[in-house]
């Protein structure tokens, strides 16, 4: 299936007769019971960018972690530009030309972005000569792949999509020729993936070779050149992406028939049941971050909240869950109104009927290192069902967790196992599996499928959508637009921590919620598929 | 005249008693840099004060004893660094371990060998390092105001306490200036970035432990062969931890380390010469009020008076490659 055609582009280095930039033969590695890559064949085409897709867990950032020489395989090849190499480490790795921006990323937060380009590639032991010297480089590097990032500002201080083009800059003034990007595109605002894109394209023109991981089969087909598809470990597909579809090769990816449309009924407003008015909140820097915020939300609708992450929507959440207080205006929940200063607190919100699913799972919804059943329960512990007077009855905890596990298809159904080896999208079912539990009348819900595969995300849909139709109140904030569109029956845009208009189900298009979020009457910011165009 | 003599000489015993917080307090910098969080100060001064002194008083040379010093701390910092880098220990309570063990060992080893409760012999002036008379200080001794403060207060300390104030920019200059620094800085604040640059982790995390070590066997020497004539039983008491708190109120930099452990050293000078003093009002001043001088001070910065410190980020943690 695939197009073996390869045509290095004109300008690049003339590269003896090989024909792949890498190839992986036979790659096995397993992390204890763990089948992570069974013996995986994947090759690589120069110049070309091509995608790796799969569900969470199905080994696709450990495959390329090997290539990255930051986990050995147990058996296997790896084909560097036609010769087999032993990559023992990471600085192998970076030797022959490989280069790698991690899902989270490997930078110095304190450092400036000079700091650290320097960082494992100094070469000598003073900084002075190597520092005028890098300043050089990477202004080339800059101008000619369109990268522009401030050398000397601290990365601490710069938004996500900067200091991914740091890392991208670091893989490059390294020396990579194959450029690895594991889901890049999690993290970024729907402008920002544009210009990602448009860097990566220049990268396939410079020659070299881009592996792009990502769980949106939007970009895959936007612009990659072939696919790969890993279903629990091993490759189950391989297109041109020409010859290919979003459907098929989300039908690969699950191994079966995925639905990926969202079915919704007209929605069935009833009362208001939560509701913001005039809420201010400031910051410990004294910032007002949340200004004048209204809203309200309807028993049976699910209101969606979209805008650039970093625009207030988090402090939004923050304080309608009892977890920020807020300054000045007023909370209604449930036609009980909080003043500012209230002890509303998380416990008081789940008291009162609110849920909430938070924005950064792995910081605010679970204990990483406790096993399943306590995650899942964490929040609701003094619930009658599950203590028994000052102790946890830790029978019924498990068996409450495995019945959950069964209900929200979390896998694998082990509540004994530590909640970090749970892949992101079976975490995030955990959580929502918990808040939905108790059957709450307010549901708050920060970026549900953040880093989360298309079959788990249509599951976490269809949960939203059928909660909703029994009558609850939904408010979802998410950085995902298709996701917002494909879930809300009215869409509100915040930008500077305002919200700057609201759109209904019908009106919203990504074009005009884009330029929303731009805070400016631009058009079309935010496509990225150029799908409505 | 006179207060300006006292004061000069209040300095003068500052900058003795800063010399071995400010070595302890330097070895910590490396090791807290570099994602180690280094407890075990006190003990590797407190050995290091002890192979000191026995290898002085039996070898009468104090450069000797300073050699084992060194080799004892650096024994420790290895034992250190095996418990806490290759097999991911916790940090603090290998350090807590390491000072315990000083303690005991120190006390069992003196009693057993020398049967002085503990202590060793008093050294004689070749075994110790003795004070250096700068050039020209005797000449300019008697120009008045900036000739007694170069005799008195610069000139005539021993070799270590210059080494101690040399030090400090030696320091800030390998930290920010070289690639070592660079690599030592980026490994405390995220392992995973250096790791993924194809640096070995635990080979940085080694070497900058093995710096702590060689500082803190300074230190100790200083403590027995230099300010001190012989060992005597816990003779760190507390200094460890005090430089551990200079440290962090320094804020994890050189400069305002050596701040801090003027401070601390300042207080500890005053505090000698106030004992017996007659306050208006309050009548004669406790003895232990006075002593607990330092310490209050330290409480008292600690808890808040100079602004939020943030440690390296991944101080304390072991790195692991995992989820
Ligand atoms: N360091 C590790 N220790 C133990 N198990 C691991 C480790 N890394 C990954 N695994 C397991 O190996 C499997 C593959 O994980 P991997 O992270 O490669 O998946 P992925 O395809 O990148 O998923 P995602 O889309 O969620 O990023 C999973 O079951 C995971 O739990
Ligand atoms: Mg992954």
């Amino acid at each position: 299936m695939h197009a073996v055609t390869v045509t290095p582009a004109p300008h690049s280095p003339p590269k003896s007769a090989h024909q792949w930039a890498v190839e992986l033969v036979g790659i096995d590695k397993r992390f204890g019971p763990v089948h992570a890559n069974k013996d995986v064949t994947l090759r690589f085409a120069p110049a070309s960018i091509h995608g790796l897709v799969g569900e969470n867990g199905a080994g696709k950032s450990t495959l390329m972690s090997i290539l990255y020489g930051f986990y050995h395989a147990d058996s296997g090849q790896i084909l560097v530009r036609g010769r087999e190499v032993e990559i023992k480490g990471s600085q192998d790795a970076i030797g022959l030309g490989i280069g790698m921006v991690h899902q989270h990323f490997m930078l110095v937060e304190t450092f400036t972005v000079l700091e650290n380009l320097l960082l494992g590639h100094e070469g000598g032991p003073l900084l002075a000569p190597a520092v005028a010297r890098a300043r050089r480089e990477v202004e080339e590097l800059e101008r000619t792949f369109g990268l522009e990032v401030p050398l000397d500002a601290l990365v601490a201080d710069l938004p996500v999509g900067v200091q991914q083009r740091v890392e991208i800059l670091k893989a490059l003034y390294r020396g990579a020729d194959v450029l690895i990007l594991d889901e890049p595109t999690a993290v970024l605002s729907p402008p920002e993936v544009e210009q990602l894109f448009r860097i990566l394209e220049r990268l396939r023109a410079e020659g070299r070779t881009v592996v792009l991981i990502t769980h949106k089969l939007k970009e895959i087909m936007a612009i990659t050149d072939h696919v790969s598809v890993l279903r629990r470990g091993a490759v189950v597909a391989e297109f041109a992406t020409a010859a290919t579809s979003r459907q098929e090769l989300a039908d690969a990816m699950v191994g079966r028939k995925a639905n990926l449309d969202v079915e919704k009924a007209p929605p069935q407003p009833g009362p208001v049941l939560l509701a913001a008015d005039g809420v201010n909140v400031v910051d410990a820097r004294g910032v007002t971050t949340l200004k004048n915020a209204c809203l309200t939300v309807r028993a049976g609708e699910i209101v969606g909240v979209a805008g650039v992450a970093g625009n207030g929507q988090s402090e939004l959440l923050e304080v309608l869950s009892g977890m920020r207080p807020f300054a000045s205006g007023r909370v209604t929940i449930k036609g009980t109104a909080l003043e500012p200063g209230g002890t509303y607190d998380p416990a008081d919100a789940r008291r009162r009927g609110v849920a909430h699913v938070p924005e950064d799972r792995l910081k605010l919804a679970v204990v990483k290192e406790f096993p399943a059943a306590q995650s899942a329960i964490l929040g609701y512990h003094e619930e009658k069902g599950l203590a028994r007077k000052w102790r946890l009855d830790w029978k019924r905890v498990t068996a409450k967790t495995a019945e959950l596990m069964e209900r929200f298809d979390v896998r694998p159904r082990d509540p004994a196992l530590r909640t970090s080896l749970f892949s992101g999208g079976n975490q995030q079912k955990l959580v929502m599996a918990r808040e939905m539990e108790r059957d709450p009348d307010i549901l708050l819900v920060g970026q549900p499928t953040r880093g989360v595969d298309i079959g788990a995300i249509a599951f976490i849909h269809k949960q939203l959508v059928a909660l909703r139709d029994r009558g609850k109140a939904i408010l979802l904030v998410s950085a995902e637009l298709d996701e917002i569109m494909a879930l809300s029956d009215r869409i509100l845009v915040m930008c500077d921590g305002e919200i700057v208009g609201e759109l209904s189900a019908a009106e919203a298009t990504e074009g005009r919620i884009g330029s929303m979020m731009a805070g400016v009457a631009e058009t079309a910011t935010g496509s990225v598929s150029g799908e409505e165009q | 005249m006179e207060s300006y003599f006292w004061l000069l000489s209040l300095l003068d015993s500052t900058l003795r008693l800063a010399a071995p917080l400010l070595l302890a307090a330097l070895a910590g910098f490396y090791s807290e840099r570099a994602g180690v969080v280094d407890i075990g100060l006190e003990g590797k001064m407190l050995m290091a004060a002890f192979a000191a002194a026995t290898t002085a008083a039996f070898t009468g040379s104090a450069l000797a004893g300073l050699l084992a010093a060194i080799g004892a701390s650096l024994a420790m910092a290895l034992l250190h660094g095996f418990a806490c880098i290759t097999h991911r220990g916790n940090q603090v309570v290998s350090g807590v371990a390491l000072n315990i063990v000083a303690m005991g060992l120190t006390a069992v080893l003196g009693n057993a060998w020398f049967e002085m409760g503990g202590r060793t012999p008093n050294l004689p002036a070749a075994a110790r390092f003795g004070e250096v008379t700068l050039p020209l200080a005797e000449t300019l001794r008697n120009v008045p105001v900036l000739g007694s403060l170069y005799y008195e207060l610069i000139s005539g300390h021993n070799v270590l306490v210059y080494l101690a104030l040399v030090l400090v920019p030696v320091t800030g200059w390998i930290a920010y200036r070289t690639r070592f620094g660079l690599r030592l800085r980026a490994v405390g604040e995220n392992p995973a970035a250096v790791d993924t640059a194809g640096i070995s982790v635990p080979a940085l995390r080694y070497q900058a432990v093995l710096i702590a070590g060689l500082l803190c066997g300074i230190a100790g020497a200083y403590l027995s062969t230099a300010q001190g004539a012989g060992f005597q039983n816990n003779m760190t008491a507390g200094k460890g931890y005090l430089a551990l708190a200079a440290l962090i109120l320094g804020k994890w930099k050189p400069v305002p380390t050596l701040a801090a452990c003027l401070l601390f050293a300042a207080a500890d000078a005053l505090q000698t010469r106030l004992q017996g003093v007659v306050m208006p009002g309050i009548g004669e001043v406790p003895v232990q009020l006075i002593e607990a001088l330092p310490y209050l001070l330290t409480v008292l910065l600690l808890a808040g008076f100079v602004g939020k410190a943030i440690p390296p980020k991944a101080s304390g943690r072991p790195y692991v490659k995992e989820r």
